[in-house]
């Protein structure tokens, strides 16, 4: 491997989201794992060529939301049942029904919470740096381009060899990545 | 460019079309920030100018305030309740519209919303900004407003939660914590493109913080959908309870014209009526301001209209039902109530309301009024004042004349009750501009999604 250490990859430049994909199933194709596609939108289709499918979200999102319900429901048990009993026009200690509307809402606080704080943890955010910034014209991928970076880690890695796999799919350009 | 001599139909975006023709990746970007990062229109100056100076009003209303206390609003026993609680539901109202384009049309798969929601949602922030702060200014001390929240203190004392005023706190600041990430959430994409747009040094720097580091990776957005997704369903049943629960500060009490089990479902229906129809009252100047006929065409308009037109005839169903138990009930106070809101010193309000909300809105069967920029506005306005007096006559006419006619009273709010009204839509205003200036408002990612490049050609179909 003639790899110099300090390369995250290398990336191609696309200009529309079919070609990306076929240079991804291309890729998979010819045995490349470690690879990220960076698109200016969601593209359902480049996603699952890449192998991603289902996600820890959903799950976390459910455990926030049991959490919510057991809190609010906690709180307002210990402060009206045990630490502050308090008659209020003959209702029972423990108001059962009175207490819906804050478990619900605490309900929605935590899954809301689990989910943007799931989400950004799932995705190592916030990282104000990151090597793929160093790709040339990578500002364009927030805006009309489409990248394609096979990356260094790959077992099957070798820069020259990736250059030329990746300038036979139609790219506009295709550039090594520093890392 | 001006709505007034020319309207919007000129430009030739197709019947039916959510989307103007020849729009590209690039020209979607380029047209969205710009408005954020070229030119600032004389007219945001202006508008921003009138914010601001309506803040100062609201800014003396509430020196006012703090220095005497409440006794400055004409509000006194009986009507406890006067603009400030009808303020306070008639700004949360507005907000949800915001929500319902947001999370509940993103269920539906209304891919129309896409060039509304984020403004929608902003408003939505900003109005329940406004909002929140009636109950405040209501408590008399203010500054004791955090006894509101469970904490542990010195007094050994906890709130009552069998009050619907403390579920209120809880739904209130529960629905601007999470109107504010779902806002955020879809912001972070475009945050990334003024990121690598920007010009100005401090811009990019500020745009860079707020944009996490987000590059694009097909792995975040797969979380990413997935995490909108997980929001907008939780935000479904939110924006539902927030109504609900403001019905319930009235419907659980015993107060003829309060004590009523519909109110709920009619508080909801009648807080998207008002929040469309603010919705239109900002788009359509906004559109015409900054030239976004390809992006926020007739179809919404008319879209908008339609949904206002199916929540006025709940919320008109809502009247007739309130009539009706009134009668049914055989109440004897109930019917008073009622005769009283027909024909007592607050009828006015009453007839007014029905005008409003009832009457002119059944414009909007004909689609020359949908789609007409004009006609549509003015109706829009039309049924803001119009749902601020359903909640004037809920809130006036119930407390005034409620049991004992010798207990009666008559509110007249005083000018700081009108300056504190006033006052909030420069508050709002100056949110609302500051958003339009400094972030892009509409969701730049989500309108690349809609142009035809964006269709994947060979690959599976995945609809």
């Amino acid at each position: 491997m003639s790899t110099p250490a300090r390369l995250h990859g290398v990336i191609a430049e696309f200009t529309n989201p079919t070609d990306l994909l076929r240079a991804i199933e291309e890729a998979r194709a010819a045995g490349y794992q470690r690879m990220d596609a960076y698109t200016p939108y969601p593209v359902e289709e480049v996603s699952e060529a890449l192998g991603h499918h289902g996600s820890a979200l959903p799950g976390i999102v459910l455990v926030g939301g049991i959490l919510g319900a057991i809190s609010g429901f906690a709180l307002q048990y210990w402060t009206s049942a045990i630490d502050y009993p308090l008659n209020v026009g003959g209702r029972p200690y423990n108001s059962l029904v009175s207490f819906i509307p804050v478990v619900f809402e605490c309900t929605i606080l935590f899954a809301a919470l689990s989910a943007v704080l799931g989400m950004l943890a799932l995705n190592g955010l916030p990282m104000p740096h990151h090597p793929i910034f160093n790709a040339p014209r990578f500002a364009l991928a927030s805006s009309d381009r489409f990248f394609l970076c096979i990356e260094a880690t790959d077992p099957r890695f070798d820069a020259d060899e990736v250059r030329r796999f990746l300038e036979r799919q139609a790219p506009r350009a295709v550039s090594e990545v520093d890392a | 460019m001006s709505d007034g001599a020319r309207p919007a139909e000129a430009t030739v975006v197709p019947p039916g079309a959510i989307i103007g023709p020849g729009q590209t990746f690039g020209s979607v970007t380029d047209k969205i920030s710009s408005a954020v990062l070229d030119r600032v229109p004389r007219g945001w100056w202006i508008g921003f100018g009138i914010g601001l100076s309506l803040l100062m009003v609201f800014f003396t209303a509430l020196g006012m305030l703090f220095t005497y206390g409440t006794g400055v609003w004409g509000i006194m026993i009986p009507v406890g309740w006067g603009l400030d609680i009808i303020n306070f539901v008639w700004w949360i109202g507005i907000g949800h519209a915001g929500t319902l384009i947001s999370a509940i049309l993103l269920l539906f798969r209304q891919r129309w919303r896409t060039s509304i929601n984020r403004f929608a949602e902003a408003m939505t922030l900003f109005a329940v900004a406004c909002a929140g702060l009636y109950p405040i200014l209501h408590l008399g001390r203010p500054w004791l407003a955090y006894w509101l929240v469970p904490y542990p203190n010195t007094m050994g004392m906890w709130p009552n939660f069998r009050s619907p005023l403390v579920w209120d706190v809880f739904a209130v600041s529960t629905y601007a914590t999470v109107s504010l990430l779902f806002w955020y959430v879809g912001l972070i994409p475009d945050l990334a493109t003024l990121r690598d747009r920007s010009k100005n040094i401090l811009g990019k720097k500020i745009y860079g913080i707020f944009a996490m580091g987000w590059r694009g990776s097909a792995s975040h957005w797969h979380r990413y959908e997935t995490a909108t997704l997980l929001l907008a369903g939780l935000s479904t049943p939110l924006v539902v309870s927030v109504h609900t629960i403001v019905s319930f500060d009235f419907a659980v009490s015993v107060i003829p014209g309060w004590h009523a089990t519909i109110f709920p479902p009619y508080f909801v229906a009648g807080a998207i009526f008002s929040g469309f129809a603010m919705v239109a009252t900002i788009a359509i100047p906004l559109r015409a301001a900054y030239g976004l006929e390809n992006f926020i065409t007739l179809k919404h308009l008319d879209n908008m209209a339609r949904v206002m037109l199916a929540t006025g005839l709940i919320v008109a169903y809502g009247y007739m039902m309130e009539a009706f138990f009134a009668f049914y009930s055989a109440n004897l106070f109930e019917r008073s109530m009622m005769h009283l809101r027909f024909t007592g010193p607050y009828a006015w309000s009453y007839w007014l309301l029905i005008l409003c909300n009832v009457l002119i809105p059944q414009l909007l069967w004909f689609k020359r009024v949908r789609t007409n920029t004009i006609g549509l506005f003015l109706v829009s306005i039309v049924i803001n004042i119009g749902m601020w007096l359903e909640r004037f006559v809920i809130v006036v006419t119930s407390l005034a004349t409620d049991f004992l006619p010798s207990s009666w009273g008559i509110y007249t709010p005083t000018i700081w009750d009108w300056s504190t009204y006033i006052g909030s839509f420069g508050l709002f205003l100056t949110l609302l501009f500051l958003f339009i200036r400094f972030l892009p408002m509409i969701s730049i990612f989500e309108m690349r999604t809609l142009v035809p490049e964006a269709e994947v050609e060979g690959g599976e179909e995945h609809s």
